[in-house]
Parts: C-alpha cells; structure tokens; sequence
C-alpha cells in the first residue's frame, strides 16, 4: 500500500478511511474543465471505481485548461481519452467511459450504480437533469459552476439537505447565460474549482470535516474574495421534482437541440433526393449501406474532414445504432453546421428498410 | 440607510461596478431591486438570488442588512 502511504499516515484517514476510497463510487459528469482536475484527484486518491460520462471530442481550445489532454488527444471522446491518462496514473482501480450524452431516459440507472454524483457540465439544462436524478435516486451531488474568473462550489442533496433547485429554483432562459466557449474563462478556474469539488468528494467519503451541504461557496479567482451563503431547503422545489419521478424519463432533453428533436426515421428522409448522408463509423464497421449516396466521416477523424460537408444541403448522420450519430448532430451545431439530423435506426436496420423499399420501387 | 450591493458573475458587466453603496428608504428586497432595475434596465433580463447576512433569501424579505448580494447562476464547467 505503499501508493497510499501519505493518506494512511494521516491520523484522520488511516487504512479505514483509505479501504473507504477504495471501496467508493463516483460518477464524474462531464470530463471537461472541471471534470479534468475532479477525475485526476479521485484516481489518484484511490477512488474505486470512477465513472466518466462525456460524448464531446477533444480540440484543441481545450487544452488550456483541461488538463488530462494532450495533442495526442485531438478529435478523440474525453470519456475515453481521461479513461486512458486515468488509468496510467492509478490502473489498481476501475474506471468505466460512457460514450453517451446524458438524458432523461440513462441518468437513474446511471445514478444507481454509483454512490456520488459530480457536477462538471456547462450549461443548464444538463445541470438540472442532474439535480432532478440525485432527488431522484437519493445520491449526494457535489456541484461546481465557473464564470470567467469566478466559481461556484456546493453540495446538494447531501444527508436530505438543500438542492440545486432550493438555491436557484427557476432554470434560466436559453441564452441568457454565456459560457465558456463563447465568453471565456481563465484556464486555472476550473483547476482550483474542480479540485475544491474533488476535496468535497473525498471529505463525504470519508467522513471527515464539515460538507459543503447548505452552503454556496463563491470564490473570486482575481481578489480572492471567498463568501460561503447558507442555502435554506425548499421542500415545495424537493417535492415538485419528486411528484414527476414517474414521468422523468419520458421527459425530452433539451441540450444542444434548439428544443425540435434532431432525431428522425430512415423512413422520412430515404427518397429525399436533396440530403447529404453522413456515416460516422470508423471505416472497419459492417455492414456498408447499399442504396444510398453516402459520405465517410468517422468520429476519430471529424473535425479534419468538417469541409467534406455540403453546407446548403439537408445533413442526415447515422452510425450503428443511432448513439454516435446524435453525438455528431452536436458536433456539427458546436460548428456553426445547421440542418443537421440524426437517424435513430442503426446500420443494419437502415439496410433492412432500403431494401424493403427499393424493391418495392423497383416492382411499381 | 445606506446599503452596499456586491454584484457577482456577468451581473457586474451589467452594471460596471462589482459593488456600489446606495440610499434606500423602502423596506422589501424587491423594491431595492425594483429602484435598481431603473438603474440598469438590462437587470431585468437576468436571472439572479439575493443574499443578505449570508444567506439567500426571497425578494420578498424585509432588508435587514446594510450588504446584499447579487448572485446569478453559473452554467460554465
């Protein structure tokens, strides 16, 4: 145990505290600036078993603050890729990549399996589908915000104490809070946020200290002026998200999709003779679609091959099974490319259905 | 009585100031922010809570402290 030797040595911690770490679970939204230095310290802690949920690629705008990065890291997933610098720092534990985005319909299972959720998303909608899914499930969810040289730290639902939604009740509106990609932010932020959020983590785990439970800490990166407000629970805000419990997953993510679903059926757009079909497999995967014009834009290679699209066509993206292709949709929008749409069968399904359909053209 | 206001987050780019101290003869929060929303018209768009004595607080409380806070939500990660 030589790894952990400067935890054990610690009077507060000791191989009890440390067998704690070891036999926690931590689910870790978003692998982005805060999520980099959140994960970083939890591997390195010995944290069991660390979730990371992240869909996004990495660019290059990302490095100046997420730390788990490198060159090397360009145009491939964040969940897979902090997975891979994770388990070089600590390979005694385990570390599972979800290659998704996080929705209505996977957070409560999601949820279930760990026993702390983290906070490191940027923007609202996410936020609050995570606060509405540890209500939900009973998971204590430590939070972290960031704004240009400015951070937010807390954490809610802890021991049945305040929530999100008991701090900041109304979800704002779309577009009424910039954030860091279109405004900026100092790089060392989220460092120093993520961490503080890393710190709670560890201190919930373990016992020790007072939780952040109830409390928003403020802190002013340029002045380190640091206010800690009390937040009062609001059981009416706690009881208007548990009365929808059994409507939460029905309810439709609003993320990145200008509120209409970007998602649409092989069967709406397959005769359409003015659209631009995008495979976003890696050139290995089967089966090849047959009867469609199709363009090649694996994921691992996106970002370079952005100017094989038609900007004035109709995009319509598919993959195996409609998961990667709605990942791309987001990418595409993140790129000022519009009119983008995901097909929600897979492959096989989409090959399925054109034959089905060509042959009854064919027979007219 | 003289009340000092720290504006926290893009609330600051609103009004240029990240603190201010103003005269206020009313009683509630909301009619100090009713006077500030004369103030700065783009106030009325954010959303933002109220902290007074280091708690938040609905807009609807009596001001008891000689230094509210103006906080909105943070999104960035």
């Amino acid at each position: 145990m030589d790894r952990y030797n400067r935890h054990i040595i610690l009077s507060e911690i000791g191989q009890i505290g440390q067998n704690k770490l070891l036999s926690a679970k931590v689910l870790v939204v978003g692998a982005g600036g805060l999520g980099c230095p959140v994960l970083q310290y939890l591997a390195a802690a010995g944290v069991g078993t660390i979730g990371i949920i992240d869909f996004d690629v990495v660019e290059k705008s990302n490095l100046q603050r997420q730390v788990l990065f490198g060159t090397s890291s360009l145009g491939k997933n964040k969940a897979e890729e902090a997975k891979s610098r994770l388990q070089d720092l600590n390979d005694t534990i385990t570390i599972k990549a979800y290659l998704e985005m996080l929705t209505f319909q996977n957070a409560i299972d999601l949820f279930n399996q760990y026993d702390i959720i983290v906070d490191g998303t940027d923007n609202f909608e996410t936020r609050y589908l995570i606060n509405d899914g540890c209500v939900i499930t009973g998971k204590p969810l430590v939070f972290g915000a960031i704004y240009k040289f400015q951070g937010q730290v807390s954490v809610f639902n802890y021991e049945n104490g305040p929530t999100y939604r008991c701090a900041f009740p109304n979800k704002p509106k779309k577009d009424t809070v910039p954030n860091c990609s279109e405004i900026g932010v100092l790089g060392v932020l989220p460092g120093i946020i993520g961490t503080m959020q890393a710190n709670e983590v560890l201190k919930i785990i373990l016992g020790i200290g007072s939780i952040l439970s109830g409390k928003l800490l403020c802190y002013d990166a340029l002045s380190y002026q640091t206010s800690i407000l009390n937040i009062k629970k609001s059981e009416n805000e706690i009881q208007k998200v548990l009365k929808n419990k059994s409507d939460f997953k029905n309810q439709k993510s609003e993320v990145h999709c200008d509120s209409q679903s970007v998602e649409i059926s092989i069967k709406e757009v397959w005769n359409n003779k003015n659209i631009q079909f995008i495979d976003v497999r890696e050139a290995h995967e089967q089966p090849k679609i047959k009867g469609l014009n199709v363009i090649h834009l694996p994921l691992s290679a996106f970002l370079e091959n952005l100017d094989l699209v038609e900007k004035d066509k109709k995009k319509v993206v598919f993959c195996q099974s409609g998961i990667r292709s709605k990942m791309a949709v987001f990418l595409f929008k993140k790129h000022n490319i519009h009119n983008c749409y995901s097909i929600k069968e897979g492959a096989l399904e989409i090959n399925k259905y054109l034959k089905k359909s060509n042959k009854q053209v064919s027979n007219e | 009585m003289k009340v000092t206001i720290k504006y926290f987050g893009l609330l600051s780019e609103v009004t240029k100031c990240e603190e201010e101290t103003i005269d206020f003869s009313k009683t509630l929060i909301s009619e100090l922010l009713e006077e500030l929303c004369i103030k700065y018209p783009n106030l009325i768009n954010k959303d933002f809570q109220v902290a007074q004595n280091q708690e938040l607080v609905s807009f609807d409380t009596k001001l008891l402290s000689n230094e509210l806070v103006l906080l909105p939500p943070f999104s960035g990660g």
